[in-house]
């Protein structure tokens, strides 16, 4: 496309071409950033689970997994409604970049609506580390409920950040700034929800499927 | 100077059209509280940076002092045991988070990465702006908890002391370090995208200088690594704030937990520590020798195996916690290998060194300076990694002077050789060379009595965190102390005449180091857009004029020249 040449770009750099892979490049490497930081805690996880497997597996049971899988659900129609908002911006739909956004925004409100329902839940029943935790339960108990909402709360501040940032990019792409040959902040914000998306996919069954608590064991 | 009226093509004239034009370079362009603040330009920024850190050492410098003060008597005299743990402990985390670890990234790193590599900028200004921003809140806490009484867990926050027992200011601390934390990661961020997206026409990755690769190293480990910190400081601030243990034995926690996440992050900053530090002292070699540096690929190799392999050596700072022997077998192996790149470099420096055309002006002295010093600090690291001995020398001064020949003998003198080097690109101005030798010797000789004696300490079995000893090591206690005083001196002296350079400096050309390089191609200091047009590399770096041989060293036909 020829308009690549004339297309605005920020001074520093030679070309759109060259600002588009720089800002592409950059939001991977935050993501690598944000793995490592989720990486910390999975390796709490992983060390206090090998160390009381049968408090995680008791935990584990006393989770609403029906709410986390509709969660999962919504999480990965999410991310499906976000690659169409990209779509739309590609080929210069507003109408399509931002219904699919606004839906994205939806599903990111369903799912937290659903994880306030979980935590209050567990907020009347005491299952709230540092809260009156519940003391007929053996420690490591708590432990495992301290890694439950510090994963999961790590994760919801994530999303309600990337339902702020998808806001913005429906408010200027409402605006018409997106156009085919610029719609690099839609892609990058893309990213970064398919990213707190994935996140979610590894909680769900670290968290929510531990131990046998579909009929088979206690 | 309002006198200067703007010209649509960025020159000015004076106001009374005397015909004398004036370019604008970074530091004329705009003035005003508002264009340094909100400025978008990296060497502005690098400035920011460079004035911030200053004070910040100077800060953790008055600590150290203190803590040399008490260590003049075996008694405890002017501190109680309360008062030196937070001395030791505001020493630590403000030299480290605040001083060491943004350094020569974010003041050289800043200002040179764009002019090394033939860019207008950083991939992202804003960005580069904020983290200096995050950078400032975080110093705000810190702040904070120096007027506020203190923290006393130590730099390195062990649990469950830091969680559970301590009654001073830990959340405020781990808080500001989490958010100085992500000033880091901006930062490498930024590099990395920068060297990768924004090297000019024909700058390959091999005629990168190497100041860009130890940088590019850097990075990757500050990306990598600082993120964990976050997570375990949040954590610790967790624990401590609910009364919760992650970390705590009584409530089923694991306090080694927290040291290997805590170390899993701090090994690898040491080498956030050291590398950027390194890469300026590839540079001054180089430019003070006239000569390319030798066996370029395997230096510019070595920054990346040391962020490598920097990531799984942490264990070595565990040894005497009960670690599998399996464990500790390899952390010791790993952490002997991990030396030897930095081994390599030394070498090569060395090779660069010999048949050079060597000039003795300051940076070089420090370069040299840094040569000896590092490889002292390093290979007492071996000690440390040798598992028998480190049963004996763990936690005594003997680890002390380890890292303190490798942080102020190595990345102290590299920051200062790279701030006198690049002065004049930085500020136009040249920096007295006399009081600069003198102040180089000054340093030298007040680091080496301060930190020599303390190996002995160390080796000798007095402890580290004691601020009373026993009295047969008052003898070397008072010599580090001395020590310590003429280090002070020696650091004030380029603190006045930096400054005072810019009203009394020479006036310097381009050039005047006779450098190759892309910086030393625009005008000192550079224009905000660094170069008139961009520029089209075609040569390797350090590409000086050969050496021709002055004498057959080998049974064989002369070349002809």
């Amino acid at each position: 496309m020829s308009s690549h040449s004339t297309a605005m770009h920020q001074h520093q750099f030679a070309d759109a071409k060259q600002q588009i892979e720089a800002s592409m490049l950059g939001m991977w490497i935050f993501l690598m950033t944000e793995l490592l930081l989720f990486g910390g805690l999975f390796a709490g996880y992983v060390v206090y689970r090998s160390a009381y497997p049968e408090a995680f597996a008791f935990g584990s049971s006393k989770l609403e997994w029906p709410l986390a899988a509709a969660n999962t659900i919504i999480l990965i129609v999410s991310s499906l409604t976000m690659v169409l908002a990209v779509y739309g911006a590609q080929v210069n739909s507003r109408a399509m970049l931002v219904g699919f956004l606004l839906l994205t925004i939806l599903f990111g409100a369903a799912f937290l609506g659903l994880k306030v329902v979980e935590y209050h839940a567990h907020w009347i029943h005491h299952e709230v580390p540092g809260f009156g935790f519940r003391t007929d339960w053996e420690a490591p108990v708590q432990m495992f409920f301290l890694i439950y909402f510090m994963l999961t709360g790590i994760h919801a501040i994530h999303m309600i950040v990337g339902i702020g940032l998808v806001s913005y990019i429906i408010y200027k792409g409402y605006k018409r700034t997106y156009s085919p040959a610029y719609h690099t902040p839609v892609e990058i914000v893309g990213l970064y929800w398919h990213f707190v998306d994935i996140a979610w996919v590894f909680l769900f069954p670290l968290l929510y499927l531990v131990g046998a608590h579909f009929g088979v064991g206690e | 100077m309002s006198n200067i009226v703007e010209l649509e093509n960025g020159h000015g004239v004076n106001a009374d059209d005397s015909g004398e034009e004036e370019p604008k370079n970074y530091l004329t362009n705009g003035f005003g509280l508002k264009s340094w603040l909100l400025t978008l330009d990296h060497k502005r920024i690098g400035i920011l940076y460079m004035l911030s850190i200053t004070f910040m050492f100077l800060m953790g410098g008055v600590f150290a002092l203190l803590i040399r003060l008490e260590l003049l008597t075996p008694q405890a005299d002017i501190f109680t045991g309360d008062s030196y743990n937070k001395l030791f402990t505001l020493h630590g985390v403000t030299m480290v988070w605040f001083f060491l670890i943004p350094s020569i990234p974010t003041v050289l790193g800043n200002f040179l990465l764009p002019l090394m590599i033939g860019a207008k900028d950083l991939a992202f200004p804003r960005i580069n702006l904020m983290s200096w921003y995050i950078y400032i809140i975080g110093s705000v806490f810190l702040f904070y908890v120096v007027l506020a009484g203190g923290v006393d867990t130590g730099w390195t926050f062990y649990t469950p002391y830091s969680t559970n027992s301590s009654n001073t200011h830990v959340i405020s601390t781990t808080l500001g370090l989490f958010i100085v934390g992500f000033s880091s990661i901006l930062t490498g961020l930024n590099f990395i995208v920068t060297v990768h997206r924004m090297r000019a026409p024909g700058m390959t990755w091999f005629r990168l200088p190497l100041f860009i690769w130890s940088i590019y190293a850097t990075s990757i480990i500050m990306i990598l690594a600082t993120p964990v910190l976050a997570v375990t400081l949040v954590l610790v601030t967790v624990e401590r704030a609910l009364r919760i243990g992650i970390f705590d034995p009584g409530l089923g926690g694991d306090p080694l937990l927290f040291q290997h996440l805590f170390w899993f992050y701090s090994h690898p900053a040491v080498y956030i520590m050291i590398l950027p530090g390194m890469g300026v002292v590839s540079e001054l070699i180089a430019a003070f020798s006239r000569k390319r540096v030798f066996g370029y690929k395997f230096v510019a190799g070595a920054s990346m195996a040391i962020a490598l392999i920097g990531f799984v050596v942490w264990g070595h700072h565990m040894f005497v916690t009960g670690l599998s022997l399996y464990a500790a077998l390899t952390f010791s192996i790993l952490s002997f290998l991990v030396s030897i790149p930095s081994g390599i470099k030394v070498f090569n420096w060395t090779a660069t060194l010999y048949k050079g055309s060597i000039s003795f002006d300051a940076p070089m002295l420090y370069a040299l300076g840094f040569i000896g010093l590092f490889t002292i600090g390093g290979l007492t690291g071996l000690f440390l990694a040798a598992l028998g001995l480190d049963r004996h020398i763990h936690d005594t001064y003997f680890v002390i002077a380890h890292f303190h020949y490798i942080m102020v003998g190595g990345m102290v003198l590299a920051y200062f050789g790279g701030l006198h080097y690049w002065w004049p690109k930085i500020s136009g101005r040249m920096y007295p060379e006399g009081w600069a030798k003198l102040s180089a010797l000054i340093v030298f000789i007040g680091f080496n009595l301060t930190f020599f004696p303390q190996f002995i300490l160390g080796y000798m079995g007095m402890p580290r965190r004691y601020h009373a000893y026993a009295p047969e090591f008052q003898v070397l206690n008072v010599l580090s102390t001395a020590g310590s005083s003429i280090l002070g001196v020696g650091i004030l002296f380029p603190l006045t005449y930096m400054l005072a350079s810019f009203k009394y400096g020479k006036i310097a050309s381009a050039n005047p180091w006779k450098a190759k390089g892309l910086e030393w191609e625009t005008t000192s200091p550079p224009p905000t857009e660094n170069f008139p047009e961009v520029p089209i590399v075609t040569e390797e770096a350090y590409n000086y004029p050969s050496q021709k041989p002055t004498r057959i060293v080998a049974r064989r036909e002369p070349e002809i020249v």
